[in-house]
């Protein structure tokens, strides 16, 4: 889970890393508030989980509180890359010296996280990286001992940091262990002209597995803002809205994500993903298949089950005892195989809904749900 | 032969007591695993009945070793306490942990991993199903009756497309199939599987299942190239995969043009690898590189002469 920029400040604040004064509002009139209370200047700063803020005019200098107002009244509900900006953070402009870059990252090839730091800030990291490689020091964090100052000597050292940063690479450490960040970023890190060093804007990504120890970020949780992926997670369903017209429902997050590919090999697109995981219950049928049916892109679906240590009869228990509380509006093709695959078939074949049709093979399976998908597109 | 697991394995299964740890150990058992003893503290000394066979609880992993000689630890503990139990597994001297456990925080698979290596433990896992050498011996929850024993070693990040291969392929068979997991942060690594079934003398061709996220495939490529000379088969699941969401798995998300499949496709396809467009389509790669294999054996300088094994070459791009 990303964190907003402002919850970012937050937790660098409580660590005892130096951030400037800053607010968050959604109204431009209290925008003007806050400009006042900073003392006059400020920086409004529209909070979106992406990058490009900046280039996108969704940040803006402002030389005094009716200034400020302004700018907040223009950015509030701009879109930055298909993120509607819901809220500013109005922030304390700072006389930036220098600018620094900062972050520790899950290096995923090492099994390990991986400090990164380079004295030319304020850019994009990946920029100065494939510009300048020699720029931007990498350092390995062993995971036993963490960052203590040796350490952040050493990083401070390797990218030409000034020795004053230390203490905060030290303190951002701490924020990753105790917060259970896969990422956190300072960019950029800034030598004010007064000498201070200022965590000017920051990233940080959470690890959505260390929730349960992390309870202060439980009620954020499912921040989708599509209403489907909302359903779905309220039923404790694993969808993601995808943009096309075939419904996917599978056991496994590889062979869910093996069908969509197969369906698009096919020349249709896949309209969701959806892993009912070993739980292939009439109840998780049912549910799964109402969020499905519920997408007006979705003109066919497809069921596409290995019987591994879940039984195929079981799945097709769960389809027709999910096709009595669920009105199937479109054509369902089922391909069950592995345990019980004959068995399966058979209860499916019994319960014979005009609508529900069985493929023996994945491929065929997909071949037919995407032809179908594709017949009513064109009749309708 | 086999790797990782045999059936002289002696397995010990943290967290037996519980549902999960209940269900797959009876399965394990009824798979020809040789089971010797559950780990729970509270339920020390007591043993639970298997069907036929009685298998004692005992208090840690150490006094499992001490009294079994048991190498493989088999861990479902919940995601709370998986760290815990891998280092005490470590500790204790297990030679391999397999973690099925889904779930765990990501500072505590690097710490745990981190630990095993040092104390000499290889990981298999976490969030995954373990391994199977059919024939032998089970240490996971992969299905052991969709294939038998045969020459093709197998290594995967995901379940069910292991499961499918499997079952595609199970009139030739396997030496041993590892589901590697699907967490940004796993003990062993598609590499490590390459260098050892690459070693194993009756493995004669390897599949590697990978998904999008990472580039543990982009490696895997390089290393193939330098280190692997037996026929690669690879497939790539993801290629429909919105950028920045993750798919199922926590390991599987795309950020920016890194971690595709395309990318993972191109980087194996120059090595040589044939990679599947679908799993059936995988399972036919196979089938050919085995009779490519056979015919090269059979008449080195003839391989030309005989059509198809020559135009599923040039298809497919021969390996170097």
């Amino acid at each position: 889970m990303d964190l907003y920029e402002h919850q970012a400040r937050e937790l660098f604040k409580e660590h005892g890393i130096v951030v400037p004064r800053a607010e968050v509002t959604d109204s431009p009139e209290r925008a003007r508030e806050i400009a006042r209370e900073l003392g006059g200047r400020a920086v409004v700063k529209a909070q979106v989980k992406t990058g490009g803020r900046g280039k996108a005019g969704g940040v803006r200098l402002a030389a005094d509180p009716a200034e400020a107002e302004e700018a907040a009244r223009h950015i509030l509900g701009m879109d930055i890359k298909g993120h509607r900006v819901g809220t500013v953070m109005v922030a304390e402009p700072c006389a930036i010296e220098r600018e620094f870059y900062v972050s520790y990252v899950l290096d995923r090839a090492r099994g390990g996280f991986l400090a990164i730091a380079s004295a030319e800030g304020g850019m994009e990291i990946e920029e100065v990286a494939a510009r300048r490689p020699e720029a931007v020091a990498r350092i390995p964090v062993d995971p036993a001992t963490g960052v203590h100052t040796a350490t952040a000597v050493r990083i401070a050292d390797a990218a030409g940091l000034p020795p004053q940063t230390v203490d905060a690479l030290v303190r951002l450490w701490k924020v990753l262990v105790r917060e259970d960040a896969l990422l956190v970023e300072v960019n950029p890190l800034v030598r004010t002209a007064e000498g201070r060093i200022v965590a000017l804007d920051g990233k940080v990504t959470l690890d959505d597995n260390a929730l349960f120890r992390q309870s202060r970020w439980g009620e954020e949780r499912p921040a989708s803002e599509d209403s489907l992926e909302a359903r779905a997670a309220a039923k404790g369903l694993n969808y993601v809205k995808l943009d096309g017209e075939v419904g996917v429902i599978g056991n496994g997050a590889g062979l869910v994500m093996s069908t969509l590919d197969v369906v698009a090999g096919c020349g249709a697109r896949p309209a969701n993903f959806l892993d009912i995981g070993g739980g292939a219950s009439a109840r998780v049928m049912a549910d799964g298949l109402s969020v499905i049916l519920s997408d007006p892109g979705v003109k066919s679906v497809l069921v596409n089950v290995f019987g591994g240590i879940t039984a195929c009869d079981a799945v097709a228990d769960g389809i027709v005892r999910a096709l009595d509380e669920v009105r199937l509006t479109k054509p369902l093709v089922v391909r069950l195989d592995g345990n019980n695959a004959a068995r399966g078939r058979a209860l499916l074949d019994a319960r014979a809904h005009p609508l529900v049709e069985q493929a023996t093979t994945m491929d065929g399976a997909a071949r037919r749900a995407a032809r179908l998908a594709t017949a009513a597109s064109t009749a309708g | 032969m086999a790797i990782y697991l045999t059936k002289e394995s002696k397995v010990l299964v943290q967290g037996m007591t519980g549902a999960e740890g209940m269900k797959h150990t009876r399965r394990m058992l009824a798979a020809g695993t040789d089971v010797v003893g559950g780990v729970n503290p509270r339920k020390a000394g007591r043993s639970v009945d298997f069907d036929d066979r009685a298998v004692p609880v005992f208090g840690s992993v150490r006094e499992g070793i001490e009294s079994t000689g048991a190498d493989v630890s088999v861990v479902f503990v919940p995601p709370a306490f998986a760290k815990a139990a891998v280092v005490e597994a470590a500790d204790a001297g297990i030679g391999l942990a397999v973690v099925i456990t889904e779930g765990i925080p990501v500072h505590d698979a690097v710490a745990f991993t981190a630990h095993a290596r040092s104390r000499g433990t290889r990981v298999i896992g976490p969030n995954c199903p373990g391994l199977i050498t059919p024939g032998q011996s089970n240490a996971g929850i992969i299905p052991p009756d969709i294939t038998k024993s045969g020459r093709i070693g197998l290594v995967s990040k995901s379940g069910t497309l292991t499961y499918q291969l499997m079952y595609e392929l199970r009139d030739i068979g396997f030496t041993t199939c590892v589901g590697i997991g699907g967490d940004p942060v796993v003990g062993t690594s598609h590499i490590d599987c390459l260098t050892a079934f690459e070693n194993d003398p009756d493995t004669e061709l390897i599949i590697l299942i990978g998904e999008i996220g990472g580039d543990a495939e982009e490696r895997a490529a390089a290393h193939i190239r330098e280190h692997v000379t037996k026929p690669v088969v690879g497939y790539i699941a993801g290629f429909t995969a919105p950028e920045g969401r993750t798919m199922g798995h926590a390991g599987a998300i795309v950020s920016g043009s890194s971690g595709t499949a395309r990318a993972k496709q191109e980087a194996l396809e120059a090595v040589g690898v044939r990679v599947g467009s679908t799993p059936t389509e995988t399972a036919r790669h196979v089938l050919e590189a085995l009779a490519d294999t056979a015919t090269d054996a059979a008449a080195p300088d003839a391989a030309a002469a005989d059509g198809t094994a020559a135009d599923g070459a040039a298809r497919e791009g021969a390996r170097a």
